[in-house]
């Protein structure tokens, strides 16, 4: 057999449906189970002590005493955080669209959203809660300053960088600047504005958390977090981690896998 | 039919005249003085040197580069049809659409854009990849794509900036035939820009030969194909063609070096 035919075959093996599967959801599987493994593996060889480091098993345990408090604070979270993530995605790509088109005001306004950057959370939050006051708002608000930045930066990075050819092919059809911004920068910069919303699906879930911890009126789970740690219960805040990180891998996930049928038609091109 | 000497086209019967036409692109001086007149229903290639400011002349008629010295005539109201040196197709947009797209930002409504794509589709051989996506194409399918592009506003003037340069021989072929029937059958103003002598014999009617940058026209050669009867001229009415647009463009390399 020569080169180019074993190149082939490992090629088809790979294609099938099973593998591809396996690719897809098993590696990652095995990935989580053996990061699970260490955990418990580091625990017993260096025989840490519950307070610094409870066994997975005892997690579990946390978490099955008590499962509707735990599953009222995630379901709690994750309504803050998609709100706060919806509101920086649908303001971050409507702001950035009105930069890109109007140019003499990015200059004015674009420095100002670095705000939203470069302002620490853990100082704005305390502002927050005496505008909105104690409650969803607050959190939500959190969630969207925290998130809205990438949003607003990878729109507007898309927007500009449109492709140049194209550019000129609707200047010499006619197409007004509107209709170019509509028919080719927009689509065009569908994969970064993507890219945003990804970063932003994480953050927004880390400002929910830290509103959580200010601003909350509930028991989600930032609340959990800091009443267990007042309490030493540290089983019962790892637990509460876990979930506010199931939280964050939903939102990502679920803007990866609107990318994934968006862009299905036409990445696999590039 | 010999091949006719060097004639220039009357600029009186021109639907497109360039008098007097310089472009500089900062210090670099990219056409100087180009006076060309290309008559209505006419099939003119220019040929010249890599970098030579052949694609700058096409681009001052596409009006997209800016006029600075002479005057460009041509009716605003002829419908302009261009194809660049690559396909420029939106990725996100199957054949159909993508050749549609002229029509989709005239207004045209969306049955009749689909209907004419089809059309245009046809006549370029692409009928069966009208669903499919520029990255299920070859680059050929993809040149004859942006071909039918460029015709399916049905325009007066047909701009091609080497279109076919980046593929290879076969294929290249195939195109040229299959966009001089086009040509017959539309008998718009086209202008072809390309690197090949032959090329430009075999489509065009008349050759520009320009010189190297900046741009002068050096020559023009009348070709055998503007009887349209193939039993009128040769092969070797052709390679006669071929080698006085090669000798004129080897004496302007040869004067610009001197």
């Amino acid at each position: 057999m020569n080169t180019r035919s074993k190149s082939n075959a490992s090629r088809s093996v790979a294609d099938q449906p099973a593998m591809r599967a396996f690719a897809a959801y098993g590696v990652p599987c095995l990935a989580a189970a053996g990061a699970v493994a260490l955990w418990a593996g580091i625990k017993v060889v260096f025989g840490v002590s519950d307070y610094l480091l409870p066994s997975p098993l005892a997690v579990l345990h946390a978490f099955t005493e008590q499962p509707s408090l735990y599953l009222s604070a995630t379901a709690e979270t994750a309504l803050c955080a998609a709100l706060g993530f919806a509101i920086a995605a649908a303001g971050g790509i409507a702001l950035a669209s009105a930069l890109s088109i109007f140019r003499v005001i990015e200059r004015g306004i674009y420095p100002l959203t670095l705000l939203f950057q470069m302002v620490p959370l853990i100082a704005i939050a305390p502002l927050l809660v005496i505008w909105f006051g104690y409650g969803r708002p607050s959190i939500i608000a959190c969630a969207t300053i925290v998130s809205i930045f990438p949003v607003i930066a990878n729109t507007l990075a898309g927007l500009r960088g449109r492709d140049a050819g194209l550019e000129e092919l609707f200047t010499i059809l006619g197409a007004g600047r509107l209709t170019t911004w509509w028919k080719l920068a927009l689509p065009s910069s569908v994969p970064s504005i993507l890219t945003g919303l990804r970063i932003a699906a994480g953050l927004a879930t880390i400002g929910t958390i830290a509103g959580e911890f200010i601003g909350s009126d509930q028991k989600p789970l930032g609340v959990l977090i800091t009443s267990n740690l007042r309490s030493s219960q540290t089983a019962a805040v790892f637990a509460s981690v876990l979930l506010a990180a199931c939280v964050g891998f939903a939102l990502f996930g679920s803007v990866s896998l609107l990318g994934r049928v968006v862009l299905s038609r036409w990445l696999r091109g590039r | 039919m010999i091949p006719t000497a060097a004639t220039s086209t009357p600029l009186s019967q021109s639907s497109i005249r360039l008098e007097g036409v310089s472009c500089a692109f900062g210090t670099v001086e990219a056409v100087r003085n180009v006076t060309l007149g290309f008559e209505e229903g006419s099939f003119t290639a220019l040929v010249g040197p890599s970098g030579c400011g052949k694609t700058t002349i096409l681009r001052l008629i596409g009006g997209l580069e800016e006029l600075q010295t002479g005057s460009l005539d041509r009716a605003p109201t002829a419908t302009l049809g261009f194809a660049f040196q690559e396909p420029r197709l939106l990725p996100w947009r199957n054949i159909r659409d993508n050749v549609a797209l002229p029509l989709e930002l005239a207004g045209v409504a969306t049955s009749e854009r689909r209907a004419r794509a089809l059309e245009a589709l046809e006549r370029v051989q692409l009928a069966d990849a009208a669903l499919r996506f520029p990255y299920q194409l070859s680059g050929g399918m993809k040149m004859r794509a942006a071909i039918a592009r460029a015709l399916i506003s049905r325009p007066r003037v047909l701009l091609l900036d080497e279109p076919f340069g980046a593929l290879d021989e076969v294929t290249r072929h195939e195109l040229d035939l299959a966009l001089r029937k086009l040509w017959e059958a539309e008998r718009c103003t086209t202008i072809l820009v390309t690197h090949s002598i032959p090329e430009a014999a075999f489509l065009a009617e008349r050759i520009v030969v320009l010189s190297p940058r900046p741009a002068r026209v050096v020559a023009e050669i009348t070709t055998p194909t503007l009887t349209r009867d193939a039993t009128t001229w040769t092969h070797e009415d052709l390679g006669a063609c071929v080698r006085r647009a090669s000798d004129a463009l080897l004496r302007a390399i040869a004067e610009s070096r001197a």
